[in-house]
C-alpha cells in the first residue's frame, strides 16, 4: 500500500517540478525580453555570442549537411530508380532538406553543440559566484549574460539552418549528378519546378526560428537554474540536450501539421 | 585584436547565411526573375477548373508568361472566375483561347493561352471570352462508355 | 557618538522552516573594520547577503545609510549596491575577461568615463593591491591569493562606502594572508570606508579589526573589541579564541549511545 502511495507521490512531484520549471523558464524568457535593451545598444555583446554559438558551429553544420545530403541522394536514387523516376532525385533531396531536415537536424546539432556550451558556461558562472558578484555590482546578470546569448541564438539558428539546407543540396547534387550520373539539367529544373518559395523555403525558415527560440531558451534556463555544484552543472547540460531535442521534434510535428498538411 | 577577429567571423557567418538563402530562393525554389517583373491582370471564366491552383503557371506556346493570381467561385453565374497575372512583356489578342492543360500525364495543371487573330490586344481587367475547361477523368470515362453504348445500338 | 552606517534590527531569517538567525541585532559603525565570526554554517555569509539585498529577512529590517534594504525597488537597490563592494570567497573573477577587464568592469558598466581615464583608474587600483604587472593575465593563470587581490581591486573600483569580505583568508599561505590583512586595513582607512569581514580566522582578524561579533545558534553570542573579547569569560568565546577542541560547541555530533551503535 505504501508503495502505491509513494508511486503517486512521485508522479505528483514529477508533474509539479516540470510545471515549476516551465513557469520559471517562462519567467526567465520575459525577464530576458525586458532586459534586452543592452543586447542591442551594446551590440558587441551580442556579436560576441553569435561568434560562439554560430561561427563555432559552422564546421559541424557544414560537414553534417554534406553527409546528410549525400545519404539522401544515395538512398533516394535507389528507391526512385525502381519506379523509373530517378530524375526526381533533386526534388526529393531539396524538399526533404528545406522542409524538414534542414531546420530539425540543425536544431539538434545546435542544441548539442551550442546549447550545452551555453548551459555549462552559465552553470559554471553560477557555481563560481560570478553571477552573484555581478548582482552585487548592480549589474543585472540577465541583461549582461542571458539576453545577449538569447538573441545570438535567435540569429544564429536560422542562418545555420539555411546553410545546412544549401550544403545538403550540394551534397545531394554531388552524389546524384557527379557520382551516379543523373542528368544535371533534370536535377535542377525538376527541383525548381517543385520547390515553392513561399510554401517550402519560407516555412522551413519559420521552423528554424521557432527551433532556435526553443533550444536557446532551454539552454539558458538550465544553466541559470543549475545547482551550483559540479554534478549539478553536468546534469543540467544533459537536460539541455534531452529537453531541446524533444521540444524540437515535438514542435516540428506541430508546425508540419499546420504548414504542410 | 580579439574583437576584430570576432566581428570578421560573424560577418562571414551572416554573409554565408544570406548567400545560402538567396541560392535557395533562386536556384532551388521558383522565385525566378519572372515573378519580379510587372504584370497585368485579365479574367477568365471556367465551368470546371479541375486541379488548377493559385500560382499555377500560364503558358503561351509552352513558355511561362505569367501566373494564376486567384480563383474564386461566382455565386450568381455558378462558374469559376480566375484572375491571370500576365507579364507585361507579352501581349495577347482579344480573341485568345485560355485552356486548362495538365503537364505530363498526371502532373499539375496550368493554363495554356492560344493567340487568335484579333488586332486589338487584351488590356488590364479584360475578360478572356474563349475558355476550355479542365478535362475531368470521370466525364471522359462516362463519355467513352456512352459512345460505346450508342455504337452497339 | 559613532554613526552607524549599517544596522541590523531584530532580523530573523531562515531558508524554509528552520531559522538561521533569530531576532539578531548588529551595528556597524562608519569608518570601522568589523568582523563577523562563528562556526561553519552559522549564517555569517548570509548576513552579507542580507545587507546587499540578495536575500530578504523574514522579519525585522536591515538599514543601510538610512534606507531599509528590502523595501527598495530596482532603482533603489541599484543605488544601494553602487555604494558597496564585495569580495567573494574565491574571488569570483569573470573568467572570460582579463585582469584589467575585470577591474574595469564596474567602471565601464556604471560610468561614462573615457577609456584613458578608466585605464588610469584600473592601474591605480591594481597598484594598490600590488598586481599592476598582472593586468593582461587571465583569471585562470592566477594563484588563489593573486585572484583574491584582483577581486579586491575590482571591489574597490568605484571607491565604495561599504566593503564586504567573505572569508578573505580561507586557503591562503601566510604571506598572502599578511598581504590581505594589510590591504583590508589600509584600504578601509584610505577610502574612509566601512568594512565587514566574515571569517573564522582568529589571529589575523584580532590583529586589525575594530569590533567583532560572534554568531552561534542564530544569535549574537558575544560582541566587543578584540581586547574585550580576549578577556571574556564566556565559555563559547574562550573555546573559539583558544582553539579548543571541545566546549560549548561539542566535538561529537548528536549520535545514539556508542555501545548500542557497536551492537555490544
Amino acid at each position: 500500500m505504501n508503495k502505491l502511495i509513494n508511486f503517486f507521490g512521485n508522479i505528483g512531484f514529477a508533474v509539479r517540478s516540470r510545471l515549476y520549471r516551465l513557469g520559471a523558464g517562462t519567467r526567465l524568457f520575459f525577464l530576458t525580453l525586458i532586459y534586452s535593451a543592452d543586447s542591442f545598444k551594446r551590440i558587441h555583446l551580442t556579436i560576441r555570442e553569435v561568434y560562439f554559438t554560430g561561427v563555432l558551429s559552422l564546421v559541424i553544420i557544414v560537414v553534417s549537411a554534406f553527409f546528410v545530403g549525400m545519404v539522401l541522394g544515395l538512398q533516394g536514387y535507389y528507391t526512385l530508380e525502381k519506379y523509373g523516376s530517378s530524375e526526381a532525385i533533386g526534388v526529393l533531396v531539396a524538399l526533404a532538406l528545406v522542409r524538414e531536415l534542414g531546420p530539425v537536424v540543425t536544431a539538434l546539432l545546435f542544441a548539442g553543440r551550442a546549447g550545452t556550451a551555453i548551459t555549462a558556461e552559465i552553470g559554471l558562472m553560477k557555481a563560481t559566484e560570478q553571477l552573484s558578484a555581478m548582482e552585487m555590482m548592480a549589474v543585472s546578470p540577465v541583461a549582461r549574460i542571458i539576453a545577449p546569448r538569447f538573441w545570438a541564438g535567435m540569429i544564429s539558428m536560422p542562418i545555420l539552418a539555411t546553410i545546412f539546407s544549401m550544403v545538403g543540396i550540394l551534397g545531394g547534387y554531388f552524389i546524384a549528378v557527379l557520382v551516379i550520373g543523373v542528368d544535371e539539367g533534370a536535377f535542377w529544373s525538376q527541383m525548381q519546378a517543385n520547390v515553392d518559395f513561399s510554401n517550402d523555403i519560407v516555412d522551413g525558415a519559420i521552423k528554424s526560428v521557432v527551433f532556435g527560440f526553443a533550444c536557446t531558451i532551454i539552454a539558458l534556463f538550465e544553466g541559470f537554474d543549475a545547482p551550483p555544484t559540479a554534478e549539478g552543472v553536468s546534469r543540467a547540460t544533459t537536460r539541455t540536450v534531452v529537453i531541446s531535442s524533444l521540444a524540437v521534434l515535438g514542435l516540428d510535428f506541430i508546425l508540419t501539421s499546420f504548414m504542410f498538411v | 585584436m580579439e574583437r576584430a577577429k570576432i566581428d570578421i567571423w560573424v560577418g562571414i557567418l551572416v554573409a554565408l547565411g544570406i548567400a545560402a538563402f538567396f541560392a535557395l530562393a533562386t536556384k532551388v525554389g521558383n522565385l525566378t526573375s519572372n515573378d519580379i517583373r510587372e504584370t497585368y491582370t485579365v479574367l477568365a471564366h471556367f465551368e470546371n477548373i479541375g486541379g488548377l491552383k493559385p500560382r499555377a503557371p500560364i503558358k503561351g506556346a509552352g513558355v511561362v508568361v505569367g501566373r494564376v493570381k486567384s480563383i474564386v467561385f461566382n455565386t450568381e453565374a455558378y462558374h469559376a472566375v480566375v484572375e491571370l497575372d500576365i507579364d507585361k512583356r507579352y501581349v495577347f489578342p482579344k480573341d485568345t483561347f485560355a485552356n486548362i492543360y495538365t503537364s505530363g500525364l498526371l502532373g499539375e495543371q496550368y493554363i495554356g493561352l492560344e493567340a487568335g487573330g484579333d488586332e486589338n490586344n487584351l488590356a488590364e481587367g479584360d475578360l478572356i471570352t474563349y475558355t476550355q475547361d479542365a478535362v475531368v477523368l470521370e466525364k471522359l470515362i462516362s463519355q467513352f462508355l456512352y459512345s460505346k453504348a450508342s455504337e452497339e445500338e | 557618538m559613532t554613526d552607524n552606517l549599517i544596522s541590523i534590527e531584530n532580523v530573523s531569517f531562515g531558508y524554509g522552516k528552520t531559522l538561521l538567525h533569530k531576532d539578531i541585532n548588529m551595528q556597524f559603525s562608519r569608518g570601522k573594520v568589523s568582523a563577523i565570526m562563528g562556526g561553519s554554517g552559522c549564517g555569517k555569509t548570509t548576513i552579507l547577503r542580507l545587507i546587499g539585498g540578495q536575500l530578504q529577512p523574514n522579519s525585522g529590517k536591515v538599514v543601510v545609510d538610512g534606507d531599509v534594504v528590502h523595501e527598495q525597488d530596482r532603482n533603489g537597490l541599484y543605488h544601494l549596491r553602487r555604494k558597496m563592494g564585495m569580495l567573494f570567497q574565491h574571488g569570483a573573477l569573470f573568467t572570460d575577461l582579463s585582469v584589467y577587464e575585470n577591474v574595469a568592469f564596474p567602471m565601464r558598466e556604471h560610468t561614462d568615463l573615457p577609456e584613458n581615464i578608466i585605464r588610469d583608474l584600473v592601474l591605480l587600483k591594481l597598484n594598490a593591491v600590488g598586481l599592476r604587472g598582472a593586468q593582461d593575465k587571465m583569471p585562470a593563470e592566477l594563484s588563489g591569493g593573486m585572484a583574491r587581490r584582483v577581486a579586491l581591486a575590482r571591489a574597490v573600483a568605484l571607491d565604495p562606502d561599504i566593503i564586504m569580505y567573505d572569508e578573505p583568508f580561507a586557503g591562503l599561505d601566510p604571506i598572502s594572508m599578511a598581504v590581505i590583512c594589510d590591504l583590508i586595513r589600509s584600504l578601509n582607512d584610505a577610502l574612509g570606508a566601512t568594512s565587514i569581514i566574515v571569517t573564522h580566522d582568529v589571529a589575523e582578524t584580532f590583529s586589525f579589526a575594530d569590533y567583532i561579533y560572534f554568531l552561534a545558534d542564530g544569535t549574537v553570542a558575544a560582541e566587543g573589541s578584540p581586547k574585550q573579547l580576549m578577556a571574556s569569560k564566556l565559555p563559547f568565546v574562550k573555546q573559539f579564541i583558544h582553539s579548543e577542541k571541545d566546549g560549548p560547541v561539542p566535538f561529537h555530533a548528536d549520535a545514539p549511545n556508542y555501545r548500542t551503535d557497536l551492537r555490544l
